[in-house]
């Protein structure tokens, strides 16, 4: 281990800040990523793809070729037509879920943490309650009950992230609700819903945007965790989750009909990270480094 | 120290009552009758009156809830009504493996994670420090069955040194065992010490900057000495806490491993009841998870007490 010499140590945590708050090659590339998915997911239907469901058993695990230009999986489905439809899957709950998220625990934690009193108490109990499950396993049961959807999927991962929301933008607004501008707005006689919109949402906005783009990554993941284990999106839509379950089968013969789906939520998953960490870094003055 | 106890344990009752209440409602409020879902395609009108009576599900849902309250506080969280079992054999029987499982992955993540914590911290935003920092970002993008299957792929199918899917009870075969084990816990472990690293790591660095390590360091006391007696010692209190905060994750990460590997754990026991439409053993089980993580956090919170003496003594 190299001796502790003070230059390495002086203020790290500001030369570390320094580099991040430019966002490097590494922040446009995700940046760019999530841009291409995001067309791709959408533009899926114009694309000239084959169909994601027809199954063509003299083409199963076929090499990738001009008619598939990733290959085939196990049943025979065209791979890169699979790929980008449960692209669609995937962003459809892993963006929806987050904005459903942020617009309840956001306006939760704005109220509780304005109003505090008995709504704050109620706000911040139940929470808790929520958060004294482990999330998956919660996730995993609930959606058994309710019974596998797209929707009720987006329900249920938006349900269980709304509890951290909620604090998120309760600390946001009781650090800034005692400032004097908020103070002036109530001395000028503005409603209180001028002040939440106007005063306070502008000062927790860019917080809980990095903060949601962090969750996307996360509900991704559960998303994939889910639809790994056959639970999340029902087939025959296809998930990456449920195409690296299908292709875990050939890992032996054709490892590519895994990976290849693995490798795009990996990135994808990665790049939400990666932007949702440098907007944290530039809006969190206190904590450069982490 | 004892008064903390008490406070603690007032705020666990009602969140403990509140859990038991919510795990039952979601059983019960969800659309779909529970009797019909059980009995599949045997739901005969006759069959599922007599399933209704046999689950009290005929009554009120408060009386419902007190009756199933009363019956879990004695111990009985019901019995499967597809193998016969009792849902408290069932846990009790697969919780060992679930636990090793947890050791395993929380031991191998300190070893990976405190050291390269400390090459990190020693040289803060030098080239090691960055590229171990940015594996470990990189790793926390990783889901946890895809970690299992590249694992599985690496070493069960191309090395063919360790086994994917053969689990060997501990009781049979030591050696045997843990082979067994390597896999599902090296998946888990590689999730957690990223966590690990990047919370000690700043919280090392801050450390390191304070004036009692400048004056140990002045007093010409040998650098490896400050970093592992003066700089680490005050770094438990994080480790505690970081261990605390990822029990929800290890949790959820070992439902996974647990069934990709075929472990007959209490996670796989879940998936399982999901997949045989088992309501009852998935309530019971559900319930004993969501309790244990409770309970979890309240102890990891006392140990964070008495490590502490700014929060022992109230002065946090």
């Amino acid at each position: 281990m190299a001796a502790l010499d003070a230059t390495g140590a002086l203020d790290p945590a500001g030369a570390v800040a320094r580099r991040r708050r430019r966002p490097g090659i590494v922040f446009w590339l995700a940046t760019a990523w999530i841009a291409l998915v995001l067309l791709l997911a959408v533009t899926a239907p114009l694309l000239p793809l084959a169909d994601p469901a027809t199954m063509s058993l003299l083409a199963r695990r076929a090499a990738p070729s001009a008619a598939h230009l990733l290959g085939t999986d196990a049943l025979g489905r065209d791979l890169l037509a699979r790929l980008i439809f449960g692209a669609r899957s995937s962003l459809a709950v892993g963006l929806l879920a987050p904005l459903v998220a942020t617009l309840i625990g956001g306006t939760l934690g704005l109220v509780a943490g304005y109003f505090r009193g008995w709504i704050e108490t109620i706000t911040i109990g139940a929470s808790d309650v929520l958060l004294a499950f482990p999330p998956l396993v919660l996730a995993l049961a609930v959606t058994a009950y309710l019974g596998q959807s797209v929707p009720n999927l987006i329900l249920v991962l938006a349900m269980l992230t709304v509890p951290a929301v909620t604090r998120i933008a309760r600390a946001g607004t009781l650090g800034v609700r005692e400032r004097d501008f908020v103070t002036a707005a109530r001395a000028l006689g503005a409603s209180h819903t001028r002040i939440l919109v106007r005063e306070l949402l502008p000062n927790i906005a860019l917080p809980l945007t990095a903060y949601f783009l962090v969750l996307v990554a996360v509900i991704i993941t559960a998303e994939g965790i889910l639809s790994f284990l056959g639970l999340g999106v029902p087939p025959p839509l296809p998930s990456w989750g449920s195409m690296i379950a299908e292709g875990r089968d050939s890992l032996d013969l054709a490892p590519q009909i895994a990976f290849i789906p693995a490798a795009a939520m990996f990135l994808t998953v990665l790049a939400f990270n990666l932007v949702g960490d440098r907007l944290r870094s530039i809006t969190d003055p206190r904590r450069p480094g982490s | 120290m004892l008064g903390l106890v008490g406070r603690k344990l007032i705020y666990l009752l009602p969140v403990l009552l509140a859990v038991t209440a919510l795990t039952f409602l979601i059983a019960s409020l969800l659309p779909g009758d529970l009797a019909m879902a059980m009995l599949g395609d045997q739901a005969t009108p006759e069959n599922v009156a007599a399933l209704h009576q046999k689950l009290g599900l005929d009554l009120p849902l408060w009386r419902q809830y007190l009756h199933w309250l009363g019956q879990v506080l004695g111990g009985d969280l019901g019995t499967s009504h597809r193998t016969g079992e009792t849902v408290i054999h069932a846990i009790a029987e697969r919780l060992p493996v679930s636990l090793e499982l947890l050791v395993i992955a929380q031991l191998g993540g300190l070893l990976i994670g405190v050291p390269l914590a400390m090459v990190c911290a020693v040289r803060p935003d030098s080239a090691i420090d960055r590229v171990i920092s940015g594996v470990a970002f990189g790793m926390l993008s990783v889901p946890p069955f895809l970690l299992a299957i590249v694992l599985i792929f690496i070493f069960a199918l191309h090395l063919g040194i360790l086994p994917a899917t053969a689990y060997v009870p501990l009781t049979q075969d030591v050696l045997g065992n843990l082979r067994s084990m390597a896999l599902p816990g090296a998946t888990l472990a590689l999730l957690e010490w990223p966590i690990i690293l990047r919370v000690l790591r700043s919280d090392l660095i801050s450390t390191l900057q304070e004036d009692y390590i400048a004056m140990a360091r002045a007093k010409g006391l040998k650098a490896r000495r400050i970093l592992f007696v003066h700089a680490l010692k005050p770094s438990s209190l994080t480790l505690v806490t970081v261990v605390g905060l990822n029990i929800g994750r290890l949790i959820g990460g070992a439902v996974v491993t647990e069934t990709i590997f075929a472990l007959p754990g209490v996670g796989r026991l879940l998936v399982e009841s999901i997949y045989t439409r088992d309501f009852i053993v998935l309530q019971g089980g559900v319930l004993f998870v969501a309790v244990a993580f409770v309970a979890i956090n309240f102890l990891v919170d006392l140990l964070y007490a008495a490590l502490d003496p700014r929060i022992r003594h109230g002065r946090a």
